[in-house]
């Protein structure tokens, strides 16, 4: 699917949904739990996790393809993780500020 | 990524946090949201294709602004200070509009063209309802606010914010969810200020209790820091000294206080280290930030605030009149007119890029094509890289082809015991190209020479004033902005028509 800045999807597998922060450099396809994510309530629901994952996508959590400059924001956790073209996304460590306002 | 959606998902992972309201009895993330829907609804309804906001803080005020982004109408809080004829021109700029207005001011501004009011009151009964809110679909908008600029110098300039400039500075500074559960923050800056809205987004987005004080008293301030166990506050610099005299009179130690941010306009570094002193167990942040940036562009934070109150190293303790770091996820560069970088040290004018940065009005584009943005605002970077902003580029003072910042010499006559309050600034001179003076709020009977001898003390001679005026107070607008320009006139009026009795009767009167 079209991972234009914006674009909210879902993961078919689990419950888990983003929104794209930054698209990628080049195309590619973006999974979670294994599969192609689709557009929120395109109902891919069908198909299951294969298996439990170490790092499952957390609600605010940001997650980011160096390669391609991908970065996604976890809008619903889910029990799969985000990969693009095969490569998982690795946790954008947010460094938090002091509260300024 | 619509500035709603952070608290669609805020509401999501914690729907029964209190989150606007008394820690008994407030608002939770789910209602917020819940009202926020019914909001949209009604004003995706309404003719105006703007939602305008002309009121004080409090509750409706973060319905308006989530419900606003929901139905894809831009989102407009105006100054309800204004004269009703200036804000009848807002109004008309805005439209066509829903308007959101303080029901005293219903009357005052009604029959403007396109501009549909709706009482705040009426504004609550309509997100209030109790009926299952629908979800609608948010069609394409991509400004999320436009704020018109205080404009003391000219008409106000209407800043255009997107949703893109506004959620990128909310992911990139805050934890979500990460406030703990007690934490609570005083929010007591207007709504129509660019802090009173990112304090919402930022608040709803870490999951941090806002506290509204509708109009700012340093005794209500103090008053509800206590009553409702406030941890985080932020004040422009007017209002952190009044709060610091009334604790000093009634000896309140505000125990609960954990931070306390501040910005807005310049902070006498002599109120900072009062403030330290009274405070001790508080975090400072010094924020600095403009409309046109989406807030905060650079802090200094609390370990700088202490590393530089009791440094030996001079040039350390002078950071606390910097206003710190950039934000990590920006650049910034000081730049010479031609737009060059200057040698680290030196004065030129603030530059920044980022996502954050809006730079754009409704007049339009001033953020160049490569994403800079040139603020307008004089300043330096020291060799570890602390900014000093030294104001609006328009008041440096140009004298013999030397720039002089008008901090640089307010800063050093603020250290005279006898100086309450003073303002530097260059008029007209034949000679110079323009010349310095200083208005000046005094205490006591002071001499102009002492004055010119403290300053000749410690910089070049160039700096020193060659005329002083005494006033009783100076002209503040209500976020605590100097106004310079009509301090400038008034001070052109006084230089026309002499009253040398004035000066002697102000002075003995002070």
């Amino acid at each position: 699917m079209n991972l234009a800045a914006g674009t909210k999807l879902a993961s078919a597998v689990c419950s888990a949904q983003g929104i794209i922060i930054r698209p990628p450099s080049e195309s590619g396809v973006l999974t979670c739990g294994g599969e192609p994510v689709t557009a929120p309530g395109a109902g891919g629901g069908a198909a299951q996790l294969s298996a439990p994952v170490d790092a499952p996508a957390l609600i605010g959590k940001r997650y980011v393809d160096e390669t391609v400059g991908l970065e996604v924001l976890c809008i619903k956790g889910g029990k799969g993780a985000f990969a693009f073209e095969g490569r998982p996304l690795t946790l954008k460590e947010a460094k938090p500020l002091p509260a300024s306002d | 990524m619509h500035t709603h959606l952070l608290l669609e998902m805020a509401a999501d992972a914690a729907p029964d946090r209190v989150i606007v309201g008394a820690r008994d009895g407030g608002m939770t993330m789910g209602a917020l949201l819940d009202a926020s829907r019914r909001a949209a609804v009604w004003l995706a309804s309404r003719a105006g294709s703007t939602v305008t906001y002309v009121g004080l803080n409090g509750p409706s005020f973060a319905v308006a602004i989530f419900g606003a982004s929901m139905a894809g109408r831009p989102f407009t809080p105006l100054n309800y200070r204004l004269p009703d004829a200036n804000l009848r021109k807002l109004l008309e700029r805005s439209a066509p509009t829903t308007a959101i207005c303080d029901a005293e001011l219903m009357e005052r501004l009604s029959g403007v063209e396109g501009v549909e009011l709706v009482s705040v009151e009426n504004f609550a009964r309509i997100h209030a309802d109790k009926a299952e809110p629908p979800v609608i679909d948010t069609p394409d908008q991509d400004v999320a606010i436009v704020l018109f600029t205080s404009g003391t110098t000219s008409e106000p300039k209407a800043a255009i914010l997107r949703h893109t400039n506004l959620t990128s500075y909310v992911l990139s500074t805050i934890e979500f969810l990460g406030a703990d559960e007690d934490d609570a923050a005083l929010v007591s800056v207007p709504p129509y200020h660019i802090a009173g809205i990112s304090a919402v987004l930022t608040s709803v987005y870490s999951g941090r209790r806002m506290v509204q004080l509708p109009g700012f008293t340093p005794e209500a301030w103090v008053e509800l820091v206590a009553a409702e166990k406030i941890t985080h506050a932020m004040v422009v610099p007017t209002m952190l000294g009044r709060v610091l005299d009334v604790l000093e009179k009634t000896g309140q130690t505000l125990p609960g206080l954990r931070a306390l941010s501040y910005g807005g306009g310049r902070m006498p570094v002599a109120v900072v280290e009062r403030a330290m002193r009274l405070l001790p167990h508080v975090d400072f942040v010094n924020a600095y930030g403009l409309t046109e940036t989406s807030s905060t562009i650079s802090i200094l934070d609390p370990q700088s605030h202490r590393d530089a109150l009791s440094h030996a190293d001079p040039a350390v303790r002078r950071r606390l009149s910097s206003v710190g770091r950039p934000l990590p996820t920006l650049e910034l560069e000081i730049r010479d007119e031609a737009g060059n970088p200057v040698e680290t040290g030196c004065v030129g004018e603030v530059w920044v890029r980022g996502d954050q940065i809006s730079g754009e009005y409704s007049s339009g584009k001033v953020i160049r094509d490569d994403g800079w943005f040139p603020t307008k605002d004089a300043g330096w970077l020291d060799h570890e890289g602390y900014l000093f902003v030294e104001g609006r580029l328009d008041d440096v003072i140009v004298r013999g082809g030397e720039n002089i910042s008008p901090s640089e010499v307010e800063d050093i006559l603020r250290r005279h015991t006898g100086v309450l309050d003073v303002a530097v600034l260059g008029l007209p001179d034949d000679d110079w190209g323009e010349r310095i003076v200083a208005a000046v709020v005094t205490d006591a009977l002071v001499a102009d020479d002492e004055l010119r001898a403290l300053v000749r003390s410690n910089l070049r001679s160039s700096r020193v004033p060659e005329q002083f005026f005494y006033y009783p107070s100076l002209p503040y607008n209500d976020t605590g902005k100097l106004l310079r320009t009509a301090l400038k006139s008034q001070i052109l009026g006084d230089l026309e028509q002499p009253r040398n009795d004035k000066k002697i009767a102000l002075n003995a009167a002070g």
